[in-house]
This record gives C-alpha cells, structure tokens and sequence, in this order.
C-alpha cells in the first residue's frame, strides 16, 4: 500500500461521498456544496496523476467562477428545499438498482480490458505548462479560437436572456 | 503508482451517480449540477488516458471541455432564471406545457 | 528513535514548519490590529489604544480574551452546516495560502531532509495562490446567505460578485511578471530578479536586467496592488462591510469566535497579499543594494541597535510592572541581537534575506493601513465600473505590451 495508493483512495472515497450527497441532500445549496467537494477531490487527483496546470485550471474556473454563479443563481432565485412527490414509486424501488447495476457494467468492461491499454500506469510524467500551451497554440489553435468565439456568444447571451423586461 | 483501471472505474462510478441524479431530482438547478458532474467524470478519463499514454492531447481537450462547460453554465442558467421568473416555480414537473 | 524521524522526515518537518508558521502568523494577525489601530489614531489626530499596557501594547491580547468569554450566540434561524462552514472555510482558506510563500533563500538540512524556509515549495506556487484566491469567494457568499437575513444577504451578494469581479484583474495583471520568468515558482521568480550587481534597479518594478530582456511591470504592480485591496475588501473598496452603511454586511449576524475567524481572515490574506506582492514584483528577500556593497550586509544591526536602545529609554519612563521591567527587557533583547549579527557573520548572512522580506512586507502592510485612515470608500456602481471598465483593460493592455517586448527583444 504505497503512499500513492492511500492519497488516491482517500480521494476517490471523497469524490464519490459528494457524488452521493448530491443526490440525498435536499436543499440545492448543500447539493453545490456537495459538487464543490467532488470537484476539489478531482483537482487532487488530477494533481497525484501530474496534470498540474489542469488541477490549477479545474479549481480556479470550475470550482472558483461555475460553482460561484449557481450559488449565486440558488440564492437570487431564493430556492427552497425540493417539494416530496409521488409520482413514481416504480422509479424509486427499480430504478436505484438498476443504475447500479448499469454502472456496475461499465466498471467490469472496463476492467477487463485492462490488458489492451498501452501503459497500465499514469503518473510521474509532469506535464508542464509549457507543452500545454504549445500544443494549444500550435495543433490546436482552430478548436482554440472557436472556443473563443463560443465564450463571446455565451456572453451575449447570458446577457440578453437575464435582462429585466423594460 | 495508480494503475489506469482505478481511475476510470471512479469515473464511470461518477458518472453513474451523475446519472442517477439527473434522472431523480426535481430541482432543475439540482439536474444542472448533475450534467457538470457528468462532464467532471469524462474530464477524469481524459486526463487518465492523457498521462497513461505520455500525450498532453487529452488535457488539452479537458481545457476545451471546462470552456464549454463555462460557457453551457452561463447559458443554461440564464434560461433557468427566466423560465423560475415566468413559471415562479423551480420544479421540473411542472416545465411539462409549452403554454404557462 | 532517530531511525524514525529520519525516515519519516517528510511528514514530520513540514507540520513543525506549519506549527511555527500558524503561531507566528497569529500574532502578527493579533498586533497588526494594534497597529491599524494606533496608525489610524494618529492619522486623525487622536491617540489610540494607550492605556492596557505601555502604549496599548496589551490591547490584542484583552481583544482575544474578550472574544475567548463572550457568548457565541447561535441564531435559530440560520442554516446551520453552512453557517458553521463560512468562518471556517474562510479563515482555513487564508491560513492556507500562506504555506507557498517562500520567505527566505536559505536551504539546511534536518535529519537528512533538505528543505527551504517555505513550508510547500511547490513549482506552481502561484497557480496554487491564485486557486485559493479563487475559493475565498465561497466564505463571504455562504455567510451572507446563512445568515438568513437582508443585510447580509445583500452584503454577501454584493461583496461575492466585488471579489469575483476584481480577480480577473489581480490575475491578468501577474502575467506580466510570469512572462519575464517563465516560470509559476514564486522562487524562481525571485531568482530571477536576482541581477547581482543592479540590486534595486533588477526588481521586476523597474525591470532592467542584465542581457537586457525585462521590462518594467509599474502598470502590472499598480493593477494588482488595487485588485488586491478590492479582493481583501478593504477601504476603498470595503463598502459590503462598511459600519454605516450595511450594519455589518455578511458578518452581521456572527459574534464573538465565528466573527473573530472572519477578522483573521481578513487579515492573513492582507499579510499574503503583501507577501506576494514583494515577491512578485519587488524582489521578495533581495537586498536593494548591489550585492557588491558588502558594508550593507550589516543594515540590521544598523536598525536594530538604536531600536533596542529607544524601547529601553521609553520603557524606563513608566511606573508600572510591565513598561518599567519587560519594555527594557524587549530593548536589552533587541540590541543584544544587533550587535550579536556584527559580532557573528555566519548569522547575519542567514538573517539578510528574511530582513529585508519582512521589512518590504510590513511597508506594504504600512500602506494598507495608511489607505485606510486617509481615502473615503466607492460607491457600489463606481466600485464595479472601475474593476470591469478600466481595470480589467489596463491589465489586458499591460500583457499585450510586455508580450509585445519580449517577443522583440528575443529577436
């Protein structure tokens, strides 16, 4: 059980207690918090396998700007905890289950085909950001000003869609 | 060191729960987070495969993925506060009729 | 035993570091207090604490026992997990941020583990800073919702979407300075402004270097000294929390250790703020002087010595236990060290570099205050259209123009 093993364990088991939190609770806001914890868990994972700056970018824009404009989204629309409903008692007692089991699926695939992939291990290879930022801006630098142009028309609209009607 | 495997049995675990609870929860907040769960899980992937096979390429496209998450978030959200405006109700049950 | 902690080294160093750190941070929180307090006094014209010890020199320690006995009410209509969360994220958070910070260049061995006087010298200290900054919006955002009131709500909301806003400019304004380095490690980057001889002139505010490849990073220095005052949500950008304006803010319903927390908060991140700000574009543990004038080494001595002698004068004019026994004692302490650092080379080499970081830091710190006590605070709206409307493009402007300059001079 190398030190490795242990830190990654500990964070797997973090990521998925706020996955399952985020389902139980029931107020949105403890479920965005629940999110924000997955999400950190992700960014020390990301950190053990050596992806250093996409750790650094998963916090600063996923934990530190997206999550920032739900909460803010949950408090402006001042939502309450969720109402109980019985619409479905079937979804309840088949459906849990069943996406276990349908998860339950993928993972043994997956396992099994471990023999096919190349290198079985990750880690230890330090990407630095200069690679990063070479790739980016030479192989792909078209993907890079689409999104670009993506990120302006997201903002155009975001603003035309929260204006007050005049 | 972390054997590849590990990694993408917590991703389809991640995605699963994803999953699950946008298929359950009634807060149409709620299923948002649930979809940026799901990308969260196919970032992790990438970046595994990425460092498993020496190539920066999948991190390259997780930054391309956290932009449009971005930009999807921003989107969706403004919609969500006009449609919690018009219908003054945040429960997607009741989003069921094109006419208020 | 020593099998042990040789093995275990890289566990145990570190949290002896942390120890040290969060003990001394602590009471560097505790007195900056005092001097915030007594600085602002003087500004206007009145005296400031004086009486609980010489000089109100006591006056930290009766405000922490004060909040140590006073009743840590807890409201009924609050939510409790994230009501309990906000102070703690907020001030984990803050105290977290100061574990990247190298604070001298000087590497020892400790049972043969090599380490430096930074607790996590990590190569991307700064992208680390600038995670953490990013995270400090949640301690303001969920006190203010918590609270389950109006006012702090509204200071919550304003505040959150001040932070959010003036982190766009603290981060563009720093690429200017990754740019010349080429590298996130703050180490590296005070490497880098190491140009032997220049001294002052190699610091990244005034960017002249050897083979000629820096630039001058004022623009840089000023937008990110201003973004940062906004992001600590001090005068003038403090109005979500002003007294005569919001109540209180986002802190309006928490008293006396919760509040406390936040108050700590606010400080520590000063204190980060201040240290990242010498590090980045004033040298961080350099000297000023060229590091051909050797007669400089001996500048501690030279302020240390007739402050040791002044505390014991201005102790001896007191009647009480503690101005006429302990302030000389802390007089007799200093000057003993000043003229020890003469006596003892050795010492004085490995004491220049933390000198002349804390001395930069605490002018910083000077500056911080003196903000405080003499300029009037922005109107909301101004607040956000000077951050989104001229900032946020002096910044953008600032790494068009130093990208613009490196590219030519690599030429």
């Amino acid at each position: 059980m190398t030190g490795a093993l242990v830190i990654f364990f500990a964070l797997a088991a973090l990521a998925v207690l706020g996955a399952i939190s985020l389902i139980v609770q029931r107020h949105p806001i403890h479920s965005a918090l629940s999110l924000i914890v997955v999400m950190v868990a992700l960014a020390g994972l990301y950190l053990l396998m050596g992806a250093e700056f996409v750790a650094a970018v998963q916090i600063i824009v996923y934990g530190g700007a997206i999550m920032v404009l739900f909460i803010f989204v949950i408090m402006l629309l001042n939502a309450g905890e969720e109402e109980r409903t019985n619409f479905s008692r079937l979804a309840t007692f088949a459906g849990v289950p069943l996406a276990l089991a349908v998860t339950g699926l993928i993972g043994a695939g997956i396992a099994r085909s471990s023999a096919s992939l190349p290198a079985p291990e990750p880690g230890g290879v330090l990407t630095s950001t200069r690679t990063l930022s070479t790739l980016l801006f030479s192989e792909f630098v078209y993907p890079f000003e689409l999104t670009s142009f993506l990120i302006l028309v997201a903002i155009l609209g975001a603003i035309v869609l929260a204006q007050r009607e005049n | 060191m972390v054997p590849t495997n590990y990694y993408l049995i917590l991703s389809a675990i991640l995605f699963g729960l994803g999953t699950v609870a946008f298929v359950f929860k009634r807060n149409i907040i709620t299923i948002f987070m649930a979809i940026e769960l799901m990308l969260n899980a196919v970032n992790l992937a990438f970046v595994a495969f990425s460092q498993s096979l020496g190539k920066p390429d999948g991190e390259v496209f997780v930054l391309f993925v956290i932009v449009v998450a971005a930009a999807e978030a921003a989107v969706g959200l403004g919609i969500i506060i006009l449609t919690a405006r018009t219908r003054r109700s945040l429960n997607v049950e009741r989003v069921d009729l094109l006419k208020l | 035993m020593s099998d042990f902690l040789t093995q275990y080294a890289y566990l145990i160093i570190p949290i002896i570091k942390v120890l040290i750190l969060v003990v001394i941070v602590l009471t560097v929180d505790a007195y900056l207090t005092w001097i915030e307090r007594k600085l602002i006094a003087h500004i206007q014209a009145r005296w400031g604490p004086h009486r609980v010890g010489p000089h109100g020199l006591l006056q930290p320690l009766a405000d922490g026992l004060k909040f140590i006995f006073k009743e840590d009410p807890l409201p009924s209509h609050v939510d409790k997990v994230t009501y309990f969360l906000a102070p703690f994220l907020a001030l984990m958070l803050a105290l977290t941020s100061l574990g990247v910070i190298p604070f001298g260049p000087q590497r020892f061995k400790v049972f043969g583990y090599e380490t430096g006087i930074a607790i996590a010298d990590v190569n991307i200290s700064l992208l680390v800073l600038f995670a953490i900054t990013a995270l400090a919006v949640y301690g303001v955002a969920l006190a203010g919702w918590a609270s389950n009131s109006k006012y702090s709500l509204l200071g919550g909301l304003r505040s959150s979407a001040q932070m959010i806003s003036y982190e766009l400019a603290l981060t563009l304004s720093v690429v200017g300075v990754l740019l010349l380095a080429g590298t996130f490690s703050l180490r590296d980057i005070i490497e880098h402004q190491d140009n032997g001889n220049l001294g002052l002139l190699g610091w990244n505010i005034f960017g002249f270097s050897k083979d000629g490849a820096g630039f001058t990073q004022v623009i840089g220095f000023l937008c990110f000294y201003i973004a940062a005052i906004a992001e600590t949500n001090r005068i003038p950008f403090d109005l979500a929390e002003a007294e005569s304006e919001l109540v209180a803010g986002f802190h309006t319903e928490y008293a006396s250790m919760k509040f406390a927390m936040f108050f700590i908060a606010e400080y520590t991140s000063m204190i980060t703020i201040s240290c990242l700000a010498t590090i980045l574009f004033f040298g961080g543990w350099l000297s000023p002087f060229p590091a051909s004038w050797t007669f400089t080494y001996y500048v501690p001595s030279v302020v240390l010595i007739p402050l040791g002698l002044w505390v014991i004068f201005d102790g001896l004019r007191y009647e009480t236990l503690l101005g006429r026994v302990v302030l000389p004692g802390v007089g007799t302490v200093l000057a003993v060290i000043g003229v020890a650092l003469i006596v003892f080379p050795p010492v004085n080499d490995a004491i220049q570099g933390v000198f002349w970081f804390l001395a930069k830091v605490f002018t910083f710190l000077f500056i911080y205050v003196w903000m405080r006590g003499t300029l009037p605070r922005f109107r909301y709206d101004q607040l956000m259209s000077f951050g989104w409307k001229f900032l946020l493009p002096v910044s953008i402007a600032n790494v068009v123009l130093t990208s613009a300059v490196v590219l030519w001079r690599m030429h």
